[in-house]
């Protein structure tokens, strides 16, 4: 039976893991390549990092810690954050990583996802969605994408569902699906959003943004129908390990890998 | 002697190159025939589709070469499409033939599924495979990483030495003598995936 994921997630900032409280705040919270090793032994079924930073000096610091994460750990690398064009997802991938994330660059130009797919096969295109609650409180629910959402926070019109579904057809493999209202709050994952994101689109569907227990995850899986779960702070500071979550939907009759 | 990496462009092959090279073992990337034929060993990565590494096998005169280690008993490792590509035919981008080492077909996944299948699956040993040299150490029924959209419908049994259920059944591994074949990763299996390729140097004799 295929097992639902549980990934780690690593905002990498010149070389160094931190992460923030609703994408601000930031902490440090150390090495990569050691953090992923640790996960890859603990357990983690793949690895994200998230590149919060997008100067070219300190982007050629994350191919650094690209190369020497895939010298060590032989799980799933994705690499997102700035990646602009397909030169930029080539060298991420020619560095080790086995998948791109793309979000506000993909809003500002469709293009790239299907050009991506296209060079690199839809397995290794992830579109990353920040998504905000829209519809008022008496109207169904409704969602919108923003951009830029790490400083400044910008709509951009489109709707969350339509765009998720736009971009599988452009050739993306997967969708991760960030809810803004609850990112860094340890609220819970948006679970409307995420089971109106799974009916939408043939992909496997990440849920991304705003977990702070294993509870959340189960709910994620179960209610929000998503075939992985992605977390930051969760794990990076000891509240619970991948065994404990894994145990716990294991537990509740959740396929996982232990 | 080193294990020869065919080099025909496929996208995990500095994947595979990184996890041999973490298991110490020998190896060469190579896309020349004569250096492919003289290999003690040799390993076929993949990702993608079958008709563009079928032309690409073609293009570096690649595909009478492994036939002929494969007829003379070089030990052959084929991962995901380097496994596809062993068939007879493939049905990805309408029907087109591939090496035909083994019969069966490359089919789609069924369409009730999310596909490509990604993420980890439980690798079900054959009875009279499980005792194989290649699965040394590893319990029947773990989880490997799969990316994939097709699988490779056998059509002789003896062929299949372990299944995973995605929708239905499908042969992982196939092993026939000389040949071994996994649809999955193993150099993205994490623990697992090193173990089984560190039991194929082993029983290549190049460990």
């Amino acid at each position: 039976m295929l097992k639902r994921r549980v990934i780690p997630c690593l905002d990498v900032k010149a070389g160094r893991v931190v992460k923030g409280v609703a994408f601000l705040n930031h902490r440090d919270a150390g090495d990569p390549v050691e953090l992923a090793a640790a996960y890859d032994a603990g357990g983690a079924d793949e690895l994200v990092f998230y590149d919060i930073t997008a100067s070219s000096d300190e982007r050629d610091i994350m191919i650094d810690v690209v190369e020497r994460t895939a010298a060590q750990v032989f799980i799933p690398l994705t690499v997102g954050g700035g990646l602009r064009t397909v030169e930029d997802m080539y060298r991420m991938l020619r560095a080790g990583a086995d998948k791109v994330s793309i979000n506000t660059a993909a809003v500002l130009n469709p293009q790239l996802i299907e050009d991506g797919a296209r060079r690199f096969g839809s397995q290794c295109i992830v579109l990353s969605i920040d998504a905000r609650r829209v519809n008022a409180p008496d109207e169904p629910p409704r969602w919108q994408v923003f951009t830029h959402t790490g400083h400044n926070p910008r709509p951009t019109g489109l709707d969350a569902v339509e765009w998720a579904r736009r971009g599988v057809d452009l050739g993306a493999g997967e969708i991760v699906i960030n809810s803004m209202d609850a990112d860094g709050v340890g609220s819970g994952y948006d679970l409307d959003l995420l089971r109106a994101i799974a009916d939408a689109v043939g992909v496997p569907v990440i849920a991304s943004g705003g977990v702070g227990s294993p509870e959340h995850m189960y709910a994620g899986l179960v209610e929000g129908c998503a075939d992985a779960v992605l977390a930051a702070s969760i794990f990076h500071f000891g509240a619970y390990t991948i065994q404990d979550v894994k145990r716990y939907l294991a537990e509740r009759g959740v396929p996982v890998r232990m | 002697m080193s294990i020869a990496v065919i080099d025909y462009g496929a996208g995990n092959l500095r994947s595979v190159v990184r996890a041999l090279q973490r298991i110490g073992a020998p190896l060469e990337v190579t896309s020349n025939p004569n250096a492919v034929i003289a290999a003690p060993a040799v390993v076929l990565p993949g990702v993608g589709a079958t008709r563009d590494t079928m032309q690409s096998l073609e293009q570096l005169d690649l595909v009478a070469a492994i036939h002929e280690v494969i007829a003379r008993g070089t030990p052959f490792l084929g991962i995901c499409v380097g496994m596809q590509v062993l068939c007879d035919q493939s049905e990805e981008f309408g029907p087109h033939p591939c090496l035909g080492i083994v019969g069966g077909a490359v089919r789609r996944l069924p369409s009730h599924l999310k596909v490509p299948q990604i993420g980890w699956n439980q690798v079900c040993y054959m009875p009279h495979a499980a005792r194989h040299p290649l699965f040394a150490g590893i319990d029947d029924g773990s989880d490997f990483y799969f990316v994939h959209s097709y699988y490779c419908d056998l059509t002789d049994e003896h062929d299949i030495a372990a299944t995973t259920t995605y929708g239905l059944a499908f042969p992982s591994v196939l092993i026939r003598r000389n040949l071994a074949a996994v649809q999955f990763h193993p150099e993205k299996s994490g623990h697992y995936g090193l173990q089984l390729l560190t039991n194929f140097i082993r029983w290549a004799g190049v460990a």
